[in-house]
């Protein structure tokens, strides 16, 4: 633990330090601003509120591929030097953060946000100051900005592979759906996608698809696992997907495990579980039940092993897991390194003209590819819970998954493409041929 | 002498047959084993499959050992070396064939046989044939509940030759509903096999039953389908009306829940007048002493762990309830009667100790195990109910009781009631009101933490714990009848049996919002809650 709040007092003084030298050069000659010889970058995670227990870790990781970055010579001859600011869980202070780091911070870029209404708050700055956002988490797509790069996992790279999975004979051929979700944004637009990818591709019947929303937090489960339960015992082979967000899961997997639903029964794929959430389970009865992501702690690859080394290195605490979106933000800010190097600048828009085409190795073997969408492509990975709280790769996809902004399952978007390379838009209507601008 | 060496040949000979005899049978018996347990090593999940499969008809001894490892994940392979080998918890390895403990340094390549749920599925009914037999009557219960799920018609020969042996009535029971589960899932069953068969499921009555019935393909003969349509019915009912009890009961546990969080506001709140927002914060730090203390236990006496519990209450208690004095003595003693600013700075203050609750203990959750008198669940009629949760009832009955108990005979008690009645005549009569103001304080505090131990055990203990709680407290307080703590009693069971009969109609985020408008609705008519306090104190 010794690391983070000593690289925590450094960061302060010389936040201290910069903000000093900048407040004079202001008062004295605007000459001397131009001496500032380090690189901003912005870290804009939650490091307090609801969302902490997840955005904690990802500031860490962008505290250590910067610190890794400096070690071998920095970028363009220049230190990288990380601004991390808090902004408390709270929506709205997302975008006043977001403006600090830019306008006052003069960062290159920022690498942050979690939930979708934290992004969508924050977008607007992003438009208006011209900078550079990577969001590292697996989001409900429907979405493509010109300054977002979106490292995390759009559905066809997560959702909807899994449903495959288990309609498939080794996914336990599943016939009947219960989509369960925490009632916000993203769990609504990927029901919404599923429920239309089950019912036109996989020809479900509308019966056989129970859809359920349950508040924030919400930690009573018994009359939903009951229903869960009730529902499957139809005589099809029923499963569970669940975007439940957070802080529910905790209490959802207790109440499965204590009515006795096993995975061989009713399995659950989830798409918000990672290593860091099962840290806090007790994960003996809920061997097999599953998760989709776009990374593993337990894969073992060279790459991946040297990264899981570094982050206990750097964290001090050999027991702490990695996870996908601390993966996204190692992507993320590789693809950035190599931009800047590409251009020789830090300059928003001509490091974001040279990010669609850059390529970064990714932890699990393969090459991430930045597409024209702002998207990446993924390999895509079911993994079964293990009784250590790690996962089992089951399943993975042949091929790398490019992110598809736009879903072609919803009737509302399946026209529209994002294309920042050739048509210079982020919804262009293949069919009346126009940008639907923003 | 000749005789005695004729013997002795004789004897050598047959020694030597019979050994003989005994090294070929298990020459025989290996030899099919050990061609089964190969496929362990493809790492592949059609190959395993294969794998168990042969395993388990190779009739081995060992047979059940290995399938048993492989569930665990203690069946090992090191595809270089072509072996697998069996783990025990400390790590040793062993021949999974012969069970000969494997000397020197684990191959390089070591790691585990993975399975997926088909395999899981297939695995626990190949371990359902293996151990109908076994001499544990757990065992056999659970393997004949294992065949009734997957129906396999392969076991039927073991299913009938256990039929036969057994004699425990519930076990038989069991095996006669996965014979009849079989006869149902086959092909060649004759119609009036499968009208008894249907009959002795139906007995079953619970929603296994249902969903094998349901399952009955549609081509049967009439009679068939319609016994088959009536047991559903039957057992719908039946069920239906198990779902009603099941509610009143979810709601009973909910409203437990309610009344842990909700009574420790009642004192600080209901009988003392102070808005703590930070009540929430009381019940986490209780969660947090629950941690530290198995933490304690896991580090210095594991075998002590189904105690930790116990530890944890009167610790979270002192705890919590020091925390509540310190509060009271340094903040909210300044600002008795001013209901906004005390609200303020509670909050804040709540601010400030999640805050360093994270800063402490890091932002993720923490793991709280549960003992294992907490774990599991078992069936009551047509329902299911899970041991945390009846403890937890237990626990929250037993803590208003205390806490009455406390109120009516002790010595406090009454100088508590004393003082929230007339604070002028109590300070007159020699109590010292401050004094009883703090230790009030605290026993709110006390109890906020006491509840933070049992919801431990049902929720996320992580720095945010309190936060789900604090609205749903107030809430139960208001509902009840501000400053009387047999209206929270009652306030909180009404409304989690009507949050749970509401849930399954109008669905867990509508219900909620129902009960909201309800409250609302309920306080327009009643401003002071379900058991208004009358007389003076109403004016103090």
């Amino acid at each position: 633990m010794s690391h983070t709040p000593l690289s925590k007092i450094q960061l302060n003084r010389r936040r201290l330090l910069a903000s000093a030298t900048g407040l004079a050069a202001g008062l004295m000659a605007p000459r001397l601003a131009v001496a500032a010889d380090t690189i901003k970058v912005g870290i804009l995670h939650s490091l307090s509120g609801t969302m902490a227990i997840s955005e904690t870790t990802l500031k860490d990781v962008m505290l250590m591929l910067i610190a890794e970055q400096n070690k071998q010579g920095g970028l363009l001859g220049k230190k990288l030097e990380p601004v991390v600011v808090d902004p408390a869980s709270n929506w709205p202070l997302f975008a006043e953060k977001a403006r600090e780091l830019i306008s006052q911070d003069k960062v290159a870029a920022v690498f942050g946000c979690w939930t979708s209404v934290s992004r969508k708050s924050v977008l607007p700055v992003f438009k208006e100051l011209d900078n550079i956002l990577f969001y590292p988490v697996q989001y409900e797509g429907e979405e493509s900005q010109r300054n977002v790069f979106y490292t995390g996992a759009a559905p066809n790279q997560q959702a909807i592979p899994a449903v495959d999975y288990l309609a498939s004979k080794d996914g336990g051929s599943v016939k009947r759906w219960v989509l369960e979700g925490t009632d916000y944004v993203y769990p609504r637009t990927t029901n919404k996608i599923l429920e239309a990818y089950l019912k036109n591709e996989l020809k479900v019947a509308p019966e056989d698809i129970l859809i359920n929303y349950t508040p924030f937090g919400f930690s009573d489960w018994q009359t939903e696992v009951s229903r869960i339960k009730a529902f499957g015992s139809a005589g099809k082979k029923t499963a569970v997907v669940s975007t439940i967000n957070g802080d529910a899961n905790v209490p959802f997997y207790k109440e499965l495990g204590n009515q006795g639903i096993k995975a061989t029964d009713i399995p659950v794929v989830a798409f918000s579980v990672g290593e860091e959430e099962l840290a806090g389970l007790d994960t003996k009865p809920l061997v097999g039940h599953l998760a989709a992501w776009n990374y593993f702690e337990s894969i073992k690859t060279p790459a991946n092993l040297a990264f899981i080394k570094k982050w206990h290195a750097f964290i001090g605490n050999p027991k702490r897991t990695t996870n996908d979106p601390m993966e996204a933000h190692y992507i993320g800010f590789h693809m950035w390194v190599k931009a800047v190097e590409k251009v020789g600048s830090t300059d928003a828009d001509k490091v974001i003209a040279a990010l669609p085409g850059t390529q970064t190795p990714n932890l699990t073997g393969g090459t991430a590819t930045m597409l024209a969408n702002h998207h990446i492509t993924k390999p895509v990975y079911i993994g079964e819970i293990r009784p250590d709280g790690q996962f089992d790769v089951v399943w993975k996809t042949k091929e790398l998954v490019p992110g598809a902004a736009w879903s072609p399952y919803l009737p509302g978007s399946k026209d529209l493409v994002a294309d920042w390379v050739k048509l210079n838009c982020g919804n262009y209507n293949t069919v009346t041929k126009t940008c639907g601008g923003s | 002498m000749a005789v005695a060496r004729a013997l002795l040949v004789a004897l050598t000979f047959a020694c030597a047959v019979v050994c003989g005899l005994v090294f070929d049978q298990a020459a025989a018996d290996a030899a099919p084993l050990d061609q089964a347990i190969a496929h362990f090593t493809a790492d592949d999940f059609d190959e395993t499959l294969a794998g168990v499969n042969e395993v388990a008809a190779s009739g081995s001894a060992r047979a059940e050992i290995i399938i048993t490892a492989l569930q665990n994940g203690k069946l090992m392979f090191s595809a270089e070396k072509k072996a697998v080998y069996i783990q025990d918890d400390a790590g040793n390895l062993t021949q999974a064939a012969t069970g000969q403990t494997v000397g020197g340094a684990p191959p390089d390549d070591l790691d585990n046989v993975k399975i997926n749920n088909r395999l899981r599925g297939i695995i626990a009914a190949a371990l359902g044939q293996l151990t109908l037999l076994s001499r544990d009557p757990q065992k056999r219960y659970d393997a004949a509940q294992a065949v009734f799920k997957s129906r396999a018609a392969s076991a039927l020969p073991a299913v009938e030759a256990a039929l036969a042996k057994e004699t425990d009535g519930r076990i038989k029971r069991a095996l006669e509903e996965a014979r009849a589960a079989i006869a149902l899932n086959r092909s060649g069953t004759s119609d009036p096999d499968k009208l008894a068969a249907i009959k002795i499921v139906a007995r079953r009555g619970d929603q296994d039953a249902l969903a094998l019935l349901a399952d009955i393909p549609a081509h049967e003969s009439p009679a068939v389908a319609r016994a088959a349509s009536a047991a559903i019915g039957g057992i719908q009912t039946r069920l239906s009306v198990w779902e009603a009890v099941q509610n009143a009961w979810y709601g009973i546990s909910l409203g437990s829940v309610l009344l842990l969080a909700a009574i420790g506001l009642a004192i600080t709140f209901g009988v003392m007048g102070v808005i703590n927002m930070a009540h929430g914060e009381m019940v986490m730090l209780g969660a947090y002493v629950t941690f530290v203390v198995q933490e304690a236990i896991r580090r210095y006496d594991p075998a002590l762990f189904d105690y930790s519990l116990a530890a944890a209450i009167p610790l979270a208690f002192l705890f919590a309830g020091a925390v509540g004095i310190l509060i009271e003595r340094t903040i909210i003693r300044f600002l008795y009667g001013r209901p906004l600013e005390t609200l303020l700075a509670t909050w804040g203050l709540s601010l400030i100790l999640q805050q360093a609750v994270r800063t402490a203990f890091g932002p993720t959750n923490k793991e709280v195990g549960n003992p294992s008198f907490m774990s599991g669940a078992f069936d009551l009629g047509g329902m299911v109910i899970t041991y945390n949760r009846l403890w937890i009832v237990c626990f929250a009955l037993a803590a208003f009781v205390a806490l009455i108990a406390l109120l009516r005979w002790s010595r406090f008690g009454l100088e508590m009631r004393a003082v929230t009645q007339n604070r002028a005549m109590a300070a007159s009569m020699g109590i010292r009101t401050s004094r009883i103001d703090a230790l009030t304080f605290g026993l709110g505090s006390g109890i906020a933490g006491m509840a933070g131990v049992a919801l431990s055990q049902i929720d996320n203990v992580s720095p945010n714990l309190g936060q789900g709680y604090i609205i749903d407290s107030f809430m139960v307080v208001v509902f009840g009848g501000v400053g009387n703590l047999w209206g929270t009693f009652v306030g909180s069971f009404l409304l989690g049996i009507a949050n749970k009969f509401l849930e399954p109609y109008a669905g867990a985020v509508l219900g909620k919002i129902a009960i909201l408008v309800l409250i609302i609705l309920f306080i327009q008519k009643r401003p002071r809650g379900l058991f208004a306090l009358r007389g003076r104190a109403v004016e103090a």
